[in-house]
């Protein structure tokens, strides 16, 4: 695979951006008209702020899907209409079986012996996110993601206020914890991040009813509110991993324009991977037109913020097909 | 480390640190961070360890170390419950949490489903009608016979289909326990607040009822005897009591699936009859 190919991979593992990539001919063009032409390009965008409105269309359409998905689960527990049994962590949509990847990946590597039923719901798991992008779990159906995103707007209000800071980690961290609970669970054959895993645990608690493991999800929302801006999501969660690596060929991504876009930066501010986002600051994108990497959760957060529709959600090979 | 003392002073914005001490701390940092998560994540080995809650599973569940990790913690087993026997560690279980156990005295498994549908419902094998040959039988865990269901009895397939038992019954206080004493039972087993459920197959074959609404008049006592869904778990056996007078007292036998009903129902607070779970039969 080239350099190319491999850096987003690079980038979601917890490493910098590369600055040394090839540009492609086109790409550079449009750097060089957009260094001349600074004058007309701020003009315009001028012109399209003074029309632009966050409309958070992709926020709400997700919010929409994450609670309508989590409230599947417990609507077929509790009013019994069997649609979706089961929890995040493994169910049945009308009595096919589905496995959550990284529940699944610690089962086998803890248990050591896996069944049938395991393996199917596993892979039509996988195929199912290889179709629509792997980490759109994260933003779609966590709904730990939904909690960390009010947290999050609560740590934003308070640090305009100066009343707390981001204290940022180093992303390695996270690849760090994904082999480490892989060693764990192979060590001790226990299924260690199961215990801790706030997905699961809110997952359960919404349909089986609260339970003391809350505790453990608001000690890490608290954290996420005072000390660090996303921090689990960002830092630490090995199901991010998990399925960042079955999206990496996914073909439905967030694309960039180099075109449209004025190098402003509001995506990477709204953004929970603005690693993943590098290509956007001026002279860095390496196509005219870019695919976001394996790393980002196709929130839409950024196509909502941008003014001038240089980021959209974009499905590879669809217009051939239509 | 010459730097500690500096970079123990908060950084204001005109005293940036510098870029090695910057990203020196920000490396502590994020030690600390991932040590953290994985020390939390290792606290859950200490329930495990010191066997804080003994819990009982449902039935056709592996061994507990093999039945924690196989386990996928998702409650498929808890949902197809028909009595909701079936409730889900928490925090104090340690790796316990989101793993389905029975507290048999609130809510026993009577078999009212016929099948064990949990096992049935177990997408990882975690509960199993029989276990895969690399995971061996512990001595006295597995039956001499597959369990036949009184409810079923005359059918043609009147068996339960798993091989080994959840723990074994046990007369616990047998001094307080009423047919011991020559004491026969009458009224609401368990009182009139109890939310148990048992099916009884004379009110209605399929469907389980609160036992609330199930008077006994039962002399001696005997409903651990009439309420156990297994063909030959439990009888009466006679004995001589101090006294020199002639006795009866439940005797549990090898059929004995472990499956707590008996331990439900028994009238007499705190419950005669238990089940210590996990437990393998001794001859």
């Amino acid at each position: 695979m080239s350099r190319s190919r491999l850096d987003p991979i690079r980038v979601m593992l917890g490493a910098e951006p590369s600055k040394t990539l090839p540009v492609s001919e086109a790409a550079q063009g449009i750097h060089v008209l957009k260094r001349q032409s600074t004058k007309q390009l701020s003009a315009q965008r001028e012109a399209l702020h003074s029309g632009f409105r966050n409309s958070h269309k992709w926020r709400n359409r997700r919010w929409a899907v994450l609670l309508a998905v989590n409230l599947l689960f417990v609507l077929s527990f509790r009013l019994d209409i069997q649609i979706l049994e089961g929890s995040l962590t493994a169910s049945r949509f009308l009595g096919f079986h589905l496995a959550d990847l990284n529940s699944a990946l610690q089962v086998m590597l803890a248990h050591k012996h896996i069944i049938v039923n395991l393996v199917i719901g596993t892979v039509t798991v996988f195929m199912l996110w290889l179709v629509l992008g792997g980490r759109t779990f994260c933003s779609w159906v966590c709904p730990y993601h939904l909690l960390s995103e009010l947290a999050e707007i609560v740590h934003l209000a308070l640090a305009s206020r100066k009343l707390v800071s981001d204290q940022t980690f180093h992303r390695g961290l996270r690849t760090v914890c994904w082999v480490v609970f892989a060693v764990l669970a192979i060590v001790t054959g226990y299924t260690v991040f199961e215990s801790i895993s706030p997905t699961g645990i809110l997952s359960r608690a919404l349909i089986y009813g609260p339970g003391l493991a809350l505790l453990w999800v608001l000690g890490l929302l608290l954290f996420e509110v005072v000390v660090s801006r996303r921090a689990w999501c960002r830092y630490v969660c090995p199901i991010g991993v998990t399925y960042g690596v079955a999206g990496i060929l996914s073909p439905v991504s967030v694309v960039y324009r180099l075109e449209n876009c004025f190098h402003e930066g509001d995506c990477k501010k709204v953004c929970l991977v603005p690693h993943a986002l590098a290509m956007v600051v001026k002279g860095r994108a390496t196509e005219a037109t870019m695919a976001v990497g394996p790393d980002c959760t196709r929130c839409g957060m950024c196509v909502d913020v941008c003014p001038s529709g240089a980021l959209s959600f974009g499905v590879k090979g669809l217009h051939r097909l239509l | 480390m010459s730097g500690s003392a500096d970079s123990r002073r908060p950084a204001s914005s005109d005293v940036r640190p510098s870029g090695g001490r910057k990203s020196r701390r920000s490396f502590l940092r994020t030690v600390l961070l991932g040590g953290g998560v994985v020390l939390a994540a290792l606290s859950g080995f200490l329930p495990v360890k010191y066997a804080m809650a003994r819990r009982l599973r449902p039935p056709g569940a592996l061994d507990e170390a093999d039945f924690l990790s196989s386990c996928i913690k998702c409650g498929q087993c808890l949902q197809v419950c028909p009595v909701s026997a079936i409730r889900l560690g928490d925090l104090v279980d340690g790796y316990g949490v989101g793993v389905p156990y029975i507290d048999s005295r609130e809510q026993a498994c009577d078999f009212s489903c016929d099948a064990a549908q949990c096992i049935l419902a177990c997408p990882t094998g975690a509960l199993t009608y029989e276990k895969p040959a690399s995971l061996p039988v512990r001595v006295g865990a597995g039956l001499s016979r597959k369990p036949i269901l009184k409810a079923k009895e005359r059918d043609a397939e009147n068996t339960l289909n798993f091989r080994e038992r959840m723990g074994v019954a046990r007369l616990a206080r047998p001094e307080s326990c009423l047919a011991t004493k020559g004491e026969g039972f009458t009224g609401i087993a368990r009182g009139a607040d109890f939310s148990g459920r048992l099916r009884y197959v004379s009110v209605d074959r399929w469907k389980p009822v609160p036992v609330r609404e199930h008077p006994y008049a039962a002399t001696p006592c005997d409903l651990c005897i009439t309420s156990c869904p297994i063909v030959g778990a439990i009888s009466f056996e006679k004995f001589l009591d101090a006294s020199g007078a002639l006795r009866e007292r439940p005797a549990v036998h090898e059929a004995c699936v472990g499956c707590g009903v008996c331990e439900m129902i028994c009238p007499v607070e705190p419950g005669c009859i238990e089940i210590d779970a996990r437990e393998v039969w001794k001859a």
